[in-house]
C-alpha cells in the first residue's frame, strides 16, 4: 500500500521532472548550436543589416519614451526623498546612477523583448508550421546560420547602442524636471552630472545590454523555432519567448550588477 | 536489364514516443521512375519522405542514395535534390523570383541579375508571367503558390524531385495542370520523382509505379494497371474512397 503511493507519488513528481530536464537539454543544445553557427560562414550580412534596423533604429522611440520618462520620475522621486540635503548635487548623481547602471539597460531590454523577442518567435515560429524552416534545410541553408545567427549578431551589437542612446535621454529627462521643474541651475546640473560620470556605470550598462541582447535573440529564436500546431503553437511561441526572456534579463540584471560590485 | 536504383530504403523504423509511424519500410525508386506512395492520412508519408530528406532522423534502417548510406552521415545530399511542399513553403519576406533562384544566390553564389533572369525563365516553364517574379507570395492563388514551388524545386536541375501532396486545396483543373508540370518538368530533367499523395487522379496520371502505405508498412507495389485489377483489400478499399472494408478509420 505504501510502496505503491510512494510509486504514484514519485510518477507524479517525475513527470514533470523529465519534461523539465528535456527542455533544459534542447535548449541548452539549441543555444550551444547557435552559437557554434554564429562564428561559422557563410555570414549573411543582407540579413543581419535588416535585423540591425528592426532592432535598433525602429527601437528608438519606444527606448527614448521609456528612458525619457524613467529618468523624470527618478529626478522627482529623488527630490522629493531629499529635498532638505542640497538636493541639486544629488538628485543630478542620482539620476546618472539609476538610469545608466539600472533602468536604461532594464527598460530598454524589457521593451526589446516586448518588440522584437516576440517578433522574432512569431516569425520564425510561423516559419516552422508552415514548414519553411524544412524548405530552408532542403535547399542547402543552415537555418541557425540563415535564421538565428544573424538576430543573435544584430540584438548583441544593436542593444548596447540602444542603450549608450537610452542613456542620454534619461539623463535629459531627469535635466528637464531638474531644471524648468524643480529651477534648478542648468549649468551646475550638468557639471554634477558629468562629475558623477563613471566609466564603470557606462560599462556595466553595455555589458548588461549585451547579454539582454543575446537573452532576447535567443529566447525568441528558441521559441519560435520549437513551435509547432499552427497559430495556437505560434501565440504560445510568442508569450513564452517574451515571459522568459523578461524574467531571465532581470535574474542576469542581478547576477552582473553583483559581479561588476563584488570585485 | 533492370534500371538502377536511385533511392533505396531498407528496413526503416521511426517512432514518436509510442506511435510507430514507420514500421520497416521496403522501397526502391528507380532512376528515371516515378514513384508514387499512397496511403491514407496520418500513415507516414510524410515521415518517410522527411526522412529521405534528412528532416527527420529515422530511429533505425538504412537510406542509400546512388548506392551511398545518408543515415548519420552528415552528407549534404540537398543539392541532388528538390522538394514541393504541401502549403509550397514559400519565403514570406523574398519576393517570387527570390524564392525561385534562392538556392543559385545562396549556395550558387551567382550575381543577382543573372539569378532573375533564371528565376524568371523558370517561372516561365511553370507557366507563370514574368511579372509574378516581382510579386511577395501573399499576392498568389494556392495555384500560382504551387507553381513557384515547383519552379523553385527544379531551378537546380535536381536528380530527385519529391513532390508532398502537390494537388492538396487545388480545384480539380488547377491540380491537372499541376500534375501536367509535374511530369513534364521531371521528363525534361529525367529526375526521379517520389510523389506522396492520396489523390488517386493525381496518383493514377503521374506515377509509373505505385506504392501503399499502411501502419507503417509499404503493403503493395505496383503499376497504375496492377492496381486497377489487384484483388487486395487494402488497396481496393483505398482507391474506392470506400468507409468499408480492412481499412478501419478512427473517428
Amino acid at each position: 500500500m505504501f510502496t505503491r503511493g510512494f510509486s504514484s507519488f514519485l510518477q507524479i513528481l517525475g513527470k514533470p521532472l523529465v519534461s523539465f530536464v528535456m527542455s533544459l537539454g534542447y535548449f541548452s543544445q539549441f543555444v550551444a548550436k547557435s552559437v557554434y553557427n554564429c562564428f561559422v560562414p557563410p555570414y549573411y550580412l543582407k540579413l543581419f543589416f535588416a535585423q540591425f534596423m528592426s532592432i535598433g533604429f525602429y527601437s528608438l522611440p519606444v527606448v527614448g519614451l521609456t528612458t525619457l520618462f524613467a529618468g523624470m520620475v527618478i529626478a522627482i522621486q529623488t527630490y522629493s526623498g531629499i529635498s532638505e540635503y542640497g538636493a541639486e548635487n544629488v538628485v543630478a548623481s542620482v539620476v546618472l546612477i539609476s538610469v545608466t547602471r539600472e533602468l536604461a539597460p532594464v527598460l530598454s531590454a524589457l521593451m526589446v523583448a516586448g518588440r522584437i523577442g516576440s517578433a522574432m518567435a512569431a516569425e520564425i515560429g510561423t516559419m516552422r508550421v508552415t514548414e519553411q524552416i524544412d524548405a530552408l534545410v532542403t535547399l542547402s541553408a543552415n537555418p541557425f546560420r540563415y535564421l538565428i545567427a544573424p538576430r543573435v549578431w544584430a540584438a548583441v551589437i544593436v542593444m548596447p547602442l540602444l542603450v549608450l542612446f537610452g542613456d542620454v535621454i534619461g539623463i535629459f529627462g531627469g535635466y528637464l524636471v531638474g531644471v524648468y521643474k524643480l529651477d534648478f541651475n542648468p549649468a551646475n546640473y550638468i557639471i554634477n552630472t558629468m562629475n558623477n560620470l563613471t566609466s564603470v556605470a557606462i560599462v556595466m550598462g553595455v555589458v548588461k545590454a549585451a547579454v539582454f541582447g543575446f537573452i532576447i535573440a535567443i529566447m525568441g529564436c528558441y521559441h519560435g523555432y520549437r513551435s509547432k500546431g499552427g497559430a495556437q503553437g505560434v501565440g504560445e511561441a510568442t508569450t513564452n519567448s517574451v515571459v522568459t526572456s523578461s524574467i531571465l534579463i532581470l535574474i542576469f540584471n542581478y547576477l552582473i550588477t553583483e559581479m561588476f560590485f563584488s570585485r | 536489364m533492370a534500371k538502377e536504383n536511385k533511392i533505396e530504403i531498407r528496413n526503416l523504423y521511426k517512432s514518436f514516443g509510442k506511435k510507430k509511424v514507420l514500421d520497416g519500410v521496403d522501397l526502391d525508386v528507380k532512376k528515371g521512375e516515378s514513384l508514387v506512395v499512397i496511403g491514407g492520412s496520418g500513415t507516414g508519408k510524410s515521415v518517410l519522405i522527411k526522412c529521405i530528406q534528412g528532416l527527420l532522423t529515422p530511429d533505425s534502417g538504412s537510406i542509400k542514395i546512388d548506392g551511398e548510406e545518408t543515415i548519420g552521415t552528415g552528407k549534404d545530399v540537398h543539392k541532388k535534390m528538390g522538394m514541393l511542399f504541401q502549403g509550397a513553403a514559400l519565403f514570406d519576406s523574398l519576393s517570387v523570383w527570390e524564392n525561385v533562384a534562392f538556392t543559385l544566390l545562396e549556395n550558387d553564389k551567382i550575381s543577382r541579375s543573372a539569378a532573375k533572369n533564371e528565376a524568371v525563365r523558370v517561372l516561365r516553364q511553370v507557366g507563370l508571367a514574368p511579372d509574378v517574379a516581382d510579386l511577395s507570395p501573399a499576392e498568389l492563388s494556392g495555384g500560382m503558390q504551387k507553381r513557384v514551388g515547383l519552379a523553385r524545386a527544379i531551378i537546380n536541375k535536381p536528380e530527385i524531385i519529391f513532390f508532398d501532396e502537390p494537388t492538396t486545396g487545388l480545384d480539380p483543373i488547377m491540380a491537372d495542370v499541376i500534375n501536367d508540370l509535374i511530369i513534364e518538368s521531371a521528363k525534361g530533367l529525367g529526375a526521379s520523382t517520389l510523389t506522396i499523395t492520396h489523390d488517386m487522379a493525381s496518383a493514377r496520371k503521374i506515377a509509373d509505379r505505385i506504392a501503399m502505405l499502411y501502419q507503417g508498412k509499404i503493403i503493395w507495389t505496383g503499376t497504375v494497371k496492377e492496381m486497377e485489377k489487384s484483388d487486395n483489400p487494402y488497396l481496393q478499399q483505398f482507391i474506392a474512397g470506400s468507409s468499408h472494408g480492412p481499412i478501419k478509420v478512427e473517428i
